[in-house]
């Protein structure tokens, strides 16, 4: 057996037993570690694989941005408000049996369906050509692509903070609907009302003096 | 049947497995969303394995293109994940996934 083939072996193992940690793990911090653990180790086959860049991209956006995000949100949570119930009731069995029943089957169809002669992974290549490359069709073949998705992470971290952000009660604003909204009866009231006239002569001389205060 | 040495066969059928621990954990979980969306993350990451693996196998790249773009739409997704995960802990006090049962009849 090939170095590569134990590699590809111990990674698996390490792999797989860390996705079932992330599944079973009570406290969702640890099962954040695990995530963590399995994106690396991914990442690791990747990179054996010779996609160097996906691997290193993984590490880099997972394991950097992705699961900060998830440990913030489980900071935000508070999690020994939290009641950590057990898990595990009466809908684990059902979903052991359907998983092994879907993996027989999933394993049969790639034993048995497979009509391919040769499937023998070629060598990852020593030249290191798979960033260039990549680069050349992501803004080449691929550019209108890169660009919808750029609008759509952007599209996305709008959608979070306007589903996040809290109205400030105190902020004074403008709210353009409202002032748009505005009518001449909301501004500008017209009283119908007698007209103003010429006070009588009074007999005395003295007038009152909160009347003179009063115009 | 795959022989000893890593083909293209062992790593679908890593995916596969990757795959079905997921699932298993998503319909099991009762009890936090948060888990629920890690669970999500895998799934995508056994799609991104296959891309990754054909991409290989057939010395064609756009498999790792496309690898590059699910890996931006699922990290757009556990985004928007989270904050509708916070909007829920905001207004119901718990993210537990027994208690979202107001659709039920």
């Amino acid at each position: 057996m090939s170095f590569s083939a134990i590699l590809f072996y111990v990674f698996a193992v390490i792999l797989l037993a860390s996705a079932v940690r992330v599944v079973i793990m009570q406290h969702p911090v640890h099962a954040a570690m695990a995530l963590a653990q399995t994106l690396f180790t991914m990442a690791a086959i990747w990179i054996t694989l010779g996609a160097e860049f996906l691997g290193l991209a993984l590490v880099v956006i997972y394991v950097g941005a992705v699961m900060v995000l998830f440990l913030f949100v489980v900071m935000m949570l508070d999690a020994r408000q939290q009641k950590w119930t057990p898990r595990w009731q009466r809908h684990l069995v059902p979903a052991v049996i359907l998983g092994a029943v879907m993996l027989v089957e999933i394993a049969l169809l790639i034993m048995r369906g497979v009509k391919m002669k040769d499937t023998t992974m070629p060598v990852a290549s020593a030249s290191m050509e798979n960033t260039r490359e990549l680069g050349k069709l992501l803004f080449g073949q691929y550019l209108y692509s890169l660009e919808l998705i750029a609008v759509l992470l952007l599209v996305g971290m709008i959608a979070a903070i306007v589903l996040t952000h809290r109205q400030n009660r105190f902020a004074k604003r403008q709210d353009p609907a409202e002032q748009v909204a505005v009518t001449r009866e909301s501004r500008l009231r017209v009283v119908s009302m007698a007209a103003e006239t010429e006070a009588p002569e009074q007999s005395t001389a003295e007038p009152s003096p909160e009347k003179e205060g009063g115009q | 049947m795959p022989g000893l040495e890593p083909t293209l066969l062992h790593y679908l059928l890593l995916a596969a497995a990757l795959l079905v621990i997921s699932l298993v954990g998503i319909i099991a979980n009762r009890r936090n969303v948060l888990v629920l969306l890690m669970a999500v993350e895998l799934v995508l990451l056994a799609a991104n394995l296959n891309f990754v693996a054909f991409s290989v196998y057939y010395h064609d790249l756009s498999g790792q293109v496309m690898t590059a773009f699910v890996l931006a739409t699922a990290a757009t997704e556990s985004a928007i994940g989270l904050a509708l995960l916070i909007l829920l802990f905001r207004r119901r006090g718990t993210i537990a996934v027994q208690t979202l049962d107001v659709l039920k009849g």
